[in-house]
């Protein structure tokens, strides 16, 4: 089932197209990285999910009903980029409020607080906050309720290795019950393992929508190998490969996917010489720089008669 | 009306964490003592009691304070949310502008009645202490205090309008000052002023009645010492207007807070967060 559909989503800020026709869903239980650079368009399109400013063209749909309708409200949660709070309310006092907003119980403010590990600054004031506690507190308020929708700016920000660790785990249980998250990042390494799906902005357009897997094979991008060889043998190694050498023992060579296997069996067979090798397949950065930059040499095309 | 509540409580409690609640009240309080120390001297003479004589002194100062206190309690009120880049968040929530404003109005307004309350339960409580037949003064002293209220909530309403159109809190002050001086202080010289150059004309008798009771602050004053025995104490432009009919001025002090909701409802749906 369909929680968020975007259909041809297109929005001019005077003469800058901010968005051009950008076009995919999010199904119930689904997590999906929106990626682009800075200024690709990511918080505008949110800000149109959400119904804060409007599409100059095209439809979006939330749970069923248009973007910041009452309707749409009750079912989506936010957090903003650079979450920010009255500096002179406790964290208590702020999720207590949002909690009376949505109609919920405001007793279970605590709860959530202690959910996202701020229990012990539940009675400080938020102007005494770090931007890792202030973070966690916009992670409570969208866990307020049971949201069908979750629009993540940047959630991770601010947050150390261990805290973006658990916030991921929070994520994979609110999917499990049926949660449709969309999410951008800036960390693309946290991103690569826990998403569905990925989706690529370069100036507005959409460049990628699709499984990590399916966009390694589009993208087609060498498998790195990396050999280490036994001491003093590295020469050796790297003439018998043809490959350049890295530094004392390390041989580093490319290959095409579907030489995989061959260049294995040449490393096998030197024996002896070889201590260890690694596969590394291409990472998310090196795919995301490859649809980028594929989008931008379109345009420049476009852009020559 | 849970979400207004919900709004006026987190509000409040700002307000109470600002100190504005106990600056406020500080302020009222202590203008209204020295008005009650200074305004001793001369009663008798008059013949009205202590406390009327008081309710006509805090009625001058009424117009001054009260429009000041409500504008500095108002003017950061949206611009301050965009500043600190609180607004888009509470804006995805499933509450309406219009309620967001309302329940600040709601709290603004009860400590502005706290301040005037205390302010005013000073002033009364020295009129007593100082005249047995105070007590005669006690109907104008309820009527001054529910039309503070009255006046203060058009310009707490006036205020968020000048927030909103501003969208920052910088430029909101600015403008929350100007708005204080041109309809507090030069509304009336210019007034006076037109009055002098006209000599009596069709301006004097026909508009300027009008164009006083269009401002809430001149129908503030205007009803207060109409209805009140001790209008012979303070004259001014009071009794330039002595022929209007003091409903017209009640009528404007009503409408304003209504007509500032409306306005500041409508300058807040623009707000692009």
């Amino acid at each position: 089932m369909t929680t968020l559909t975007l259909s041809q989503v297109t929005r001019d800020f005077d003469a800058t197209r901010a968005l051009d026709s950008v076009g995919f869903n999010v199904a119930a239980g689904e997590r999906v990285a929106l990626l682009g650079h800075n200024g690709a368009g990511k918080s505008t399109l949110m800000k149109i999910i959400l119904g804060l400013i409007p599409a100059t063209s095209g439809s979006v749909t939330v749970c069923g009903a248009a973007p910041g309708s009452s309707e749409a409200r009750r079912q989506v949660a936010y957090l903003p980029e650079n979450v920010a709070f009255h500096p002179a309310l406790t964290g208590l006092e702020m999720l207590r409020f949002y909690l009376r907003l949505r109609g919920e119980n405001p007793a279970v403010a605590m709860d959530l607080l202690a959910r996202v590990g701020l229990a012990h600054a539940a009675r400080r004031r938020i102007g005494t906050y770090s931007k890792g506690m202030r973070q966690r507190v916009g992670l409570a308020q969208a866990l307020i309720g049971k949201p069908r929708l979750l629009v993540l700016d940047e959630p991770t920000s601010g947050l150390d290795p261990v805290s973006r660790r658990e916030f991921y785990a929070m994520l994979d249980g609110l999917a499990a019950q049926g949660a449709a998250i969309l999410l951008s990042s800036h960390a693309l390494t946290e991103v690569e393992a826990r998403t569905d799906r990925i989706v690529i902005l370069s100036k507005g357009r959409m460049v990628a929508n699709d499984t990590l897997g399916a966009l390694r094979r589009a993208a087609a991008l060498p498998t790195r190998l990396q050999v280490t060889a036994r001491p003093g043998a590295a020469d050796q190694v790297a003439v018998a490969l043809a490959a350049g050498r890295r530094n004392g023992v390390m041989v580093d060579l490319t290959c095409a996917q579907d030489q995989k296997l061959a260049r294995l069996g040449q490393i096998a067979g030197l024996g002896d010489l070889v201590a260890d090798v690694e596969v590394i397949p291409p990472s998310l950065e090196d795919l995301y720089s490859h649809f980028s930059a594929r989008a931008g040499n379109e345009t420049c095309k476009e852009a020559q008669p | 009306m849970t979400r207004i509540l919900a709004a006026a409580a987190s509000e409040a409690r700002i307000a109470l964490r600002n100190r504005w609640v106990a600056i406020t009240v500080a302020m009222m309080a202590v203008f209204s003592i020295v008005l009650s120390a200074m305004g001793s001297a001369p009663t008798g003479e008059l013949g009205a009691d202590r406390l009327s004589v008081t309710v006509a002194s805090l009625t001058s100062l009424a117009v001054y304070l009260v429009p000041l206190i409500a504008l500095l309690m108002s003017f950061d009120a949206i611009a301050g949310e965009i500043e600190r880049g609180t607004l888009p968040l509470v804006l995805t929530y499933p509450v309406g502008r219009f309620e967001l404003l309302v329940g600040k109005f709601v709290a603004h307004l009860a400590i502005l009645a706290l301040a005037v309350a205390v302010g005013y339960g000073l002033a009364a409580a020295f009129a007593f202490w100082g005249d047995a037949r105070a007590g005669q003064g006690v109907a104008a002293l309820l009527r001054l205090l529910w039309t503070s209220l009255l006046l203060g909530a058009a310009f707490l309403a006036i205020g968020y309008a000048l927030s909103a159109l501003a969208r920052r809190p910088g430029a909101a002050a600015g403008m929350a000052i100007g708005l204080w001086l041109v309809m507090i202080v030069l509304y009336d010289l210019g007034l006076l002023a037109a009055i002098v150059a006209d000599g009596g004309g069709f301006f004097t008798t026909h508009v300027f009645p009008w164009l006083l009771i269009a401002n809430p602050a001149d129908a503030f004053r205007l009803y207060n010492l109409a209805a009140s025995e001790a209008t012979a104490a303070a004259a001014g432009l009071g009794g330039a207007a002595a022929t209007l009919d003091p409903l017209h001025a009640l009528a404007s002090i009503m409408i304003w807070p209504l007509l500032g909701l409306g306005l500041a409802t409508l300058a807040f749906r623009r707000v692009v967060p």
